[in-house]
């Protein structure tokens, strides 16, 4: 690209002149694209009539930029898609959390419900980004190169920014320690999603929250105290589960980034 | 500035068909829908026609890589699909519109379309571009920003083929397409059915033999999950004789397959 076209070649090329070959128009083509000194040059080889037609072109479409409607800004907060569909579900978390501190609240005697809750709250919308029943678009989803594991992943973590704020606040007014809501409701959700590359992200919310009810609040309801699990001795312990499991999740989603996701097939 | 056309771009075709099955079985819940059925598609329109059951449905699902294929061989675009391979590639050069199309009903038409490109992870750069190009194909320019709850029944399946055709597939699958378009919605959507029949191989689903006739180039008929007939339009409209039930040579030439596969079976 060095070596540019004789201003003679370049007015041959412009008159479009007989005598000079293909091989030799490509060329000048291909030179004339990215050096704009010899582009000048040809701007002053076409004739007159040629030159005025490009300024009447150039003019008709800047004044068509002019006039025309702006271009659409884009809205990037919908591409999470789902979100307007999750809503609900996120609202049902919300209200559960709501409804957990007032109960702490009015039962001063009971163990405190936001900690028993507060682990299963995010598994209501995390199954509700992955599923079949509330995705409209779930057949369309399930043929997109980009579906698998780094899709729900995302939408995931949208969840939890919306549900851990949540949290925070109803942790923060009963006054619990943050690692006790915080690393079971992480811990909780990596759970869902590791174990949801098996049989489904809905079906492993759902054992998880039905295992967690039965063997943990209803128990610790009855008893009328905190089970061990939610002390702060057992901090380690959810750390190093939520670690675990997020390892999991991400060494498959590394392994595996685009297999169609399960959940999505089955019914 | 010009676009750089990629090396993917002009490189030449690896494969001879760009649908290839062989043997092919794919089930619809319990029900074997797709049975032993051996299918070759290179570019062009075609149609795919059959009696209401005879797998087209499930046909379309499992070439869009929705249903893994319970036996035999199925290649896309020269890449296998069954097993466990990596349909990323392969998914990249799909179009598909599902028989029942679900959308989020808050988005605009634009929105909707822009992120299924995104999901179909083309490069940022040329979302915006293609955007406007398939909804102006498909001639929903004025509707554009509306949002999806808004269109009637025929505005949405052409928002459906909008985001089908965004990323101009390799494979384009349509499964029943003409629901709900007018007579003349459904001239325009011919006329953009050959125009993208000219370069890639689009498969379009459906129960009316006269769109075939008219818009399509070959015809594949399939009854019970297996290929009965396959042949151009031309061939299927000189199977039918005077005694044939239908009211054109191709409706004719439709009911004297069906009869002769029949037959053929029974005996």
């Amino acid at each position: 690209m060095t070596t540019h076209p004789t201003p003679t070649l370049i007015s041959q090329y412009a008159s479009g002149a007989a005598g000079v070959d293909d091989t030799t128009i490509w060329a000048v083509e291909a030179h004339l694209e990215t050096c704009a000194a010899c582009r000048a040059v040809l701007t002053d080889a076409v004739d007159p009539g040629t030159r005025d037609l490009l300024d009447r072109v150039a003019d008709g479409i800047a004044t068509g930029i002019a006039t025309g409607p702006p271009p659409v800004p884009r809205r990037r907060l919908l591409r999470t898609g789902v979100a307007a569909r999750v809503l609900p579900w996120l609202v049902t978390a919300t209200g559960l959390m709501l409804a957990a501190v007032l109960f702490e609240w009015t039962f001063n005697s009971l163990p405190s419900l936001v900690l028993l809750i507060a682990p299963v709250a995010p598994l209501l919308p995390v199954a509700a980004v992955w599923s079949r029943r509330l995705d409209p678009a779930w057949e369309l989803t399930a043929t997109m190169p980009r579906t698998g594991l780094p899709l729900l992943m995302r939408r995931t973590l949208a969840v939890l920014s919306t549900v851990i704020p949540v949290l925070a606040v109803a942790g923060w007014v009963t006054g619990h320690s943050p690692g006790l809501w915080l690393l079971p409701a992480l811990g909780f959700t990596a759970g869902a999603l590791a174990l949801g590359t098996v049989v489904g992200v809905d079906r492993a919310a759902l054992a998880l929250t039905v295992v967690w009810s039965t063997g943990v609040v209803v128990p610790s309801l009855a008893d009328g105290r905190l089970p061990t699990v939610l002390s702060g001795g057992s901090l380690p312990g959810w750390a190093l589960a939520t670690v675990a499991l997020t390892a999991v999740v991400l060494v498959r989603a590394w392994r595996r980034p685009h297999e169609p996701h399960q959940n999505l097939l089955h019914r | 500035m010009m676009r750089t056309v990629s090396v993917a771009e002009t490189a030449p075709s690896t494969y001879a068909w760009a649908v290839h099955a062989e043997k092919l079985q794919v089930r619809a819940g319990r029900h074997l829908a797709v049975d032993q059925l051996d299918l070759r598609l290179g570019t062009g329109v075609h149609g795919l026609l059959g009696p209401n059951g005879a797998g087209k449905t499930t046909l379309m699902r499992a070439l869009a890589t929705v249903l893994k294929p319970a036996g035999g061989r199925l290649a896309l675009l020269g890449g296998e699909v069954t097993g466990n391979a990596d349909l990323r590639q392969v998914r990249r050069g799909l179009g598909y519109l599902p028989q029942h199309f679900g959308f989020y009903p808050r988005f605009t038409v634009r929105e909707f379309v822009e992120y299924i490109a995104w999901l179909k992870e083309m490069p940022k750069a040329v979302i915006p571009g293609a955007v406007q190009r398939a909804v102006e194909r498909v001639g929903l320019t004025e509707r554009a920003d509306s949002r999806m709850k808004t269109l009637s029944g025929g505005m949405l399946r052409r928002a459906g083929i909008a985001q089908a055709i965004v990323n101009d597939p390799a494979v384009l699958l349509l499964d029943e397409p003409t629901v709900g378009l007018d007579p003349e919605q459904r001239l325009d959507f011919r006329e953009l059915l050959r125009e993208i029949g000219l370069d890639s191989c689009v498969l379009v689903s459906t129960h009316l033999v006269e769109d075939v006739a008219v818009a399509c180039s070959d015809v594949v008929l399939i009854s019970e999950g297996r290929l009965v007939w396959q042949g151009t339009t031309g061939q299927l409209t000189e199977q039918g004789g005077a005694g044939d039930a239908g009211d054109s040579a191709a409706e004719r030439g439709y009911s004297s397959v069906l009869r002769a596969y029949r037959e053929r079976v029974s005996a």
